[in-house]
């Protein structure tokens, strides 16, 4: 069988490193190739001009800048980019604001790798 | 909400977060007011301000070994200092966020602040008594201290 070649470049936002790494070994869908992780808003910005992801998993309660204004910013940047909220924050209204600031789906913390998957998958367009 | 429903949250909150992060899970003892103004913590312990409608602080406290065995179970072979602190921040965080589903978006988080070594002093609000949550998972004994004002 032919290997599928990655077509989605993903970049990995969170503060915390255990859950950065944990999503970069739970992706298991192939066309998904994880390119770098930013430890908050600020430096995700950077890694956005330097890598152009397509795709960005994105934690909301960061330091120095947070999920929801760094949404907005890449959205504005980079309208195409679909971005994956992935937060503790449980309650409706935010994840409703996530998606009205432009983000394509909304995970809550804490979840599985089959729940992390089926996002990705959703995310692409891939069931 | 009543003081039970609160602490109810919290509890509901601790065994969904070992069922599904750890997929193993945890039980919870039967929750109390802090015997003492500054209940004891353990080697590790994530504090989390609240702020917005309600003003206080959750903490969640666990030793390194219990850490450990999580990390592993997360299969994640960094076993460091920085990832212990990285662990019991994201737990504390975690709690206090899914907190929100019941009590609002008016419940503000801020980000973790960790301490390591149990001899820290955690600063509770004036005239406010923390309430305990005992955690025992596999034979680990961990604690959640919610004080909310």
């Amino acid at each position: 069988m032919d290997a599928v070649v990655p077509q989605h470049r993903l970049l990995v936002v969170d503060d915390s490193n255990v859950i950065r790494r944990r999503i970069e070994r739970a992706n298991e869908i192939p066309q998904i190739e994880v390119i770098g992780a930013a430890r908050d808003g600020v430096e995700a910005l950077e890694m956005h001009s330097q890598l152009r992801p397509t795709l960005v998993t994105m934690d909301l309660t960061m330091p120095q800048m947070g999920g929801t204004e760094c949404v907005s910013k890449l959205m504005q940047r980079d309208p195409q980019l679909r971005i994956l909220v992935i937060s503790a924050l449980a309650d409706k209204l935010t994840a409703i604001e996530a998606l009205e600031n432009g983000a394509s789906g909304f995970l809550c913390k804490p979840f599985t790798d089959r729940q992390l998957n089926e996002a990705l998958r959703k995310l692409i367009g891939v069931e | 909400m009543t003081l039970e429903s609160e602490v109810g949250v919290f509890v509901t909150g601790v065994l969904h977060y070992f069922g599904t992060a750890v997929h193993q899970p945890a039980q919870c003892g039967t929750p109390h007011l802090a015997l003492s103004e500054r209940p004891e913590i353990s080697d590790y312990t994530g504090v989390v301000q609240i702020s917005g409608r309600r003003v206080g602080m959750v903490a969640f406290t666990a030793p390194k070994s219990m850490l450990s065995v999580m990390l592993m179970r997360m299969q994640e072979t960094d076993m460091s200092h920085e990832n212990l602190c990285d662990l019991v921040g994201e737990i504390a965080n975690t709690l206090s966020g899914n907190a929100r589903r019941d009590f609002g978006q008016q419940f503000h988080i801020s980000v973790p602040s960790i301490l390591s070594g149990r001899e820290h002093k955690i600063e509770y609000p004036q005239a406010s008594r923390p309430i305990v949550i005992p955690i025992e998972w596999r034979n680990y004994h961990a604690r959640l201290i919610v004080c909310l004002q």
